[in-house]
């Protein structure tokens, strides 16, 4: 087949002495591209070199301007083991009986998954040997520090907070935006209008729904206080002032606000299932669940693992709802890792804050390295 | 020829034009070299708003950062219209939450931005601004402004609070201490005296609480102290600890040891004033760990509460008829004392003649200057003839015409802070006080201020994280009962040794006796 002139052109040699309109080709395309490069490097590689510079240093004011004093892994150190520890880690307590039995779970369960992943792909056991043994050793950990912190006498730091609002509220918004988007993909009257409503908690900036979630849970004045007045009594409970009550008022704003996004690109993905495959697994006797669980999850489960992506590491960042709904209260129960750096920047602890800011980096990233590794492959098997 | 002509005319226009524009602009500069130009480089004749009556100021801008208010912010937008029809300067507000202030103007200072020509902030912080350069020197225009009747500011704010190492840095437009107000009917009715010490405080709250105190058919509280964190809320546990911690004098002390700087927290004074703290919550609204101090204000003028503790603000609060069921029904205390004072291992010890000297009728009181009273300071890069008019414009706010009404009000936010409105019972009267009232309101912080044994709040660089950061944060956690009153006190020891050793343990030292005169 002949190719196209132009494409034909860009692939024949050029004769030597021949005039072209850009004479050299490579470098005018870095030229051309070069103010992207450079606005790429000043906005995002430059910034992140100079945390990571602030994250091991001490900055300090003087009177000729600044100090930044390298302090090595200081700022680490007080995180994990010195002063902040509290704040960051939690306070560790003793891990259960049943606590015990799911960590050896999820070893053994990584470890069975791993042996298997080897068998598959002999030539690459090095490769996978070594990622699953960090996957599993950080994922231990972290399970092991939820289990610490959450129950018995030990309280959830920053780290553990985060996790609990990202897992929960993620895993909230994915359901119920599913089931609104299988809702609203049936025949029903309406459902444009409710596609619509659907929509709005998405176009209210954060903050306005923290402080609308707020006066809703202020059971002495908000307007629910009626509501709350029957089932409480008038003023004498407030859920924003247990640590659990405002774990929960923050997740119940996030999930409210942003299950629409789920909604709205679940929808698209559902209504994308072939008819065809719906027809002929009914033909095949099929139930609506059955229907549900074997053709239209795995159809959509690429999407599914993208949305969950994207929600985790924007879930990752959250901190207008703490912020404004308990101000990471009572104490600091709902005190997420974005907030607390915002706290240490308030007092101009930017070592510190910039410390807490990689630890969130490294956290997010661990996270989406999981879910991409081993939900993509399992999305692809799901489909294929 | 006609064509040429009138080329020529046009051309004589432009230049005469350009002419009475340059003739205009160099009387400009004229001006401002007199009146503002030397003033900055020569304060001898400096800008006073007396001065700033010809509209010297026509043009200028001036951006003025505080907190959100309504309080503080109240006043300097009411009376910025006033003062630009005065001197032509127009006066921009901006506000950010309180929590945000000290950082806001820390980095629009160092980045160099200087989105802001003026502050009006907590004179706490000025050494954090002094030291870098960023507040201006204002010695020399507030010795040459009369109208500024800086005599009658009362020495306590204008030789400590105004002061950083012996030059003025900021004009006083607030005068800060904390007291306990009390409802006097509830009190009088439950046959109580107001309260004289912290255990006095919980009993009086804890005979009254439930108690049905504004006829709404609701239990109300026998306390209300406002406890969320980021607020406002952590000078409260000074009020509460310093009569437990200082009982030499003002110049002793009660934040750090003035041989060691090792704080005085870990001892039995701070932890039973963390207990007070916490116990206090037992007689309080069930969501007062979230309330800010706006909030507890609202439920003890809509009379909810029995007892309180705050700045000056809630006596003239009380007078509002819109927002107060409780006028004329409120009295003042100085902030209760103790019986009890820590000896030098930490222990709680009872007072006597050398333990406590200044003790009233036996009772340790250590009233507390908290904040110091909102000032306003100039931002030093600002253009001079901008800090001029930012001068002219905190000297009008501060002068006894516009400030002796000003705190009277209260949604001011701005409580007495000269002699004259000490001593000028009128002012009050006027504003709807009672007598009675007056004398009580007054009586308590005239007690506070008089009181040898006074706490001056804490100074030293970096006070902002001690107090804002580390100790806002740890009583959070004892409040919510993460931290026990032992954890918490010694959680904010180990913290605040931290940050000292950060910073270097003899110049904070230095800076902590400086600032006590010791």
């Amino acid at each position: 087949m002949a190719l196209p002139d132009a494409i034909d052109a860009r692939r024949a040699p050029r004769s030597a002495g021949e005039r072209t309109l850009f004479p050299r080709e490579a470098s005018t395309r870095r030229l051309l591209t070069s103010p992207a490069v450079v606005l790429v490097i000043l906005l995002s590689i430059f910034p992140l070199i100079i945390s990571a510079y602030l994250a091991f240093s001490r900055f300090q004011f003087v009177s000729d301007g600044f100090d930044i004093t390298f302090t090595g892994l200081d700022n680490f150190r007080k995180l994990l083991t010195g002063s902040q520890s509290r704040r960051f880690v939690g306070r560790i307590g003793t891990i259960p009986w049943w606590g015990w039995l799911a960590l050896v779970g999820f070893v053994g369960s990584m470890a069975w998954t791993g042996v298997r992943a080897v068998r598959s792909a002999p030539a690459k056991r090095v490769r996978i040997a070594v990622s699953r043994s960090v996957v599993t050793i950080a994922g231990t950990a972290l399970l092991a520090l939820m289990i610490q912190t959450l129950q018995g006498d030990g309280l959830p730091g920053s780290v553990v907070v985060t996790l609990v609002f990202v897992l929960a509220g993620v895993a909230l918004q994915y359901t119920l935006g599913l089931g609104l988007a299988m809702a609203a993909s049936q025949p029903l009257r309406g459902k444009r209008f409710f596609r619509a409503v659907f929509l709005i908690p998405m176009t209210i900036t954060p903050v306005g729904a923290a402080y609308m979630f707020r006066m809703i849970s202020d059971t002495g004045k908000g307007p629910l206080e009626p509501l709350w007045s029957f089932f409480f009594g008038a003023g004498q409970y407030t859920w924003v002032d247990n640590p659990w009550g405002a774990r929960i008022a923050i997740i119940v704003a996030d999930t409210w606000q942003w299950t629409p996004f789920m909604f709205i690109i679940l929808v698209a993905a559902v209504e994308s299932v072939p008819d065809a495959l719906l027809e002929a697994a009914k033909v095949d006797g099929a139930k609506a669940w059955h229907q549900f669980r074997y053709v239209t999850l795995p159809m959509i489960a690429p999407v599914s693992l993208t949305l969950l992506l994207i929600r985790s590491i924007e879930a990752f960042k959250i901190i207008d709802l703490p912020q404004v709904l308990t101000g990471g209260g009572p104490g600091t129960a709902t005190e997420s890792l974005a907030l607390g750096a915002v706290l240490e920047w308030r007092a101009l602890n930017l070592g510190g804050s910039a410390a807490i800011s990689y630890a969130m980096l490294v956290l997010t990233t661990f996270f989406a390295l999981i879910l991409v590794n081993y939900g993509h492959r399992r999305a692809v098997a799901a489909i294929s | 020829m006609n064509h040429r002509l009138s080329r020529f005319r046009f051309l004589a226009l432009i230049a005469i034009f350009a002419l009475i524009a340059a003739a205009c602009s160099g009387d400009d500069d004229t001006t401002t070299g007199d009146d503002t130009g030397d003033t900055t480089a020569d304060t001898d004749a400096p800008a006073t708003t007396q001065a700033a009556g010809d509209m010297q100021f026509d043009g200028v801008e001036v951006e003025v950062l505080t907190f959100t208010g309504p309080q503080i912010a109240e006043p300097l937008q009411r009376r910025a219209p006033d003062f630009e029809a005065l001197t032509g300067a127009r006066v921009n507000v901006t506000t950010v939450p309180f929590s945000e202030l000290f950082q806001n103007i820390l980095t629009d200072a160092a980045t160099g931005t200087n989105s802001f020509d003026a502050w009006v902030f907590a004179p706490q912080w000025l050494v954090d601004f002094a030291i870098p350069g960023y507040v201006e020197d204002l010695t020399d225009r507030v010795n040459n402004d009369p109208d500024i009747a800086w005599d009658d500011v009362a020495p306590f704010f204008r030789d400590f609070s105004a002061t950083y190492e012996g030059t003025i840095r900021a004009i006083p437009l607030d005068g800060d201490f904390h007291m306990v107000y009390y409802r006097t009917d509830v009190l009088e009715a439950a046959g109580l005296e107001p309260p004289q010490t912290w255990d006095d405080y919980l009993a009086v709250a804890a005979a009254v609480n439930g108690q049905d105190m504004n006829e709404d058919g609701e239990a109300d509280y026998g306390s209300c102290i406002s406890k969320a964190r980021g607020q406002q809320s952590y000078w409260w546990i000074t009020s509460i600890a310093a009569p437990f911690i200082q009982s030499q004098g003002t110049a002793s002390g009660a934040f750090f040891d003035l041989e060691t700087f090792d704080p005085l927290v870990n001892n039995e004074g701070f932890i039973r004033a963390l207990e007070i703290y916490g116990e206090t919550g037992d007689y309080g609204p069930p969501d007062e760990s979230n309330l800010g101090v706006g909030d507890t204000r609202g439920l003890f003028t809509a009379g909810r509460c029995a007892l309180t503790l705050d700045w000056g603000d809630i006596g003239t609060l009380a007078l509002d008829p819109e927002t107060s069921v409780v006028q004329d029904k409120v009295g003042a205390v100085i902030t209760p004392g103790s019986t009890q004072v820590i000896d030098d291992s930490g222990a709680l010890v009872d007072c006597d003649d050398t333990t406590c000297p200044f003790a009233i009728n036996g009772v340790n009181h250590a009233p507390f200057a908290s904040f110091g009273g909102w000032s306003g300071g100039i931002n030093a890069a600002a253009d001079p003839q901008v800090k001029d008019a930012a001068f002219a414009f905190l000297s009008y706010m501060t002068q006894p015409e516009q400030a002796n009404s000003d705190v009277t009000i209260g949604i001011t936010g701005f409580n007495p802070y000269r002699v004259s409105q000490f001593e000028n019972m009128d002012l009050w009267l006027e504003a709807g006080m009672s007598e009675a009232a007056a004398d009580s309101y007054l009586g308590a912080i005239a007690d506070s201020l008089n009181n040898p044994n006074m706490v001056l709040d804490l100074r030293v660089p970096q006070n902002q994280r001690y107090q804002q950061t580390v100790l806002d944060t740890i009583l959070a956690q004892f409040v919510a009962g993460e931290l026990t009153a032992a954890e918490a006190a010694a959680e904010i020891f180990s913290q605040w040794q931290e940050i000292t050793e950060e910073l270097g343990r003899d110049a904070q030292l230095a800076a902590y006796k400086s600032t006590l005169g010791s």
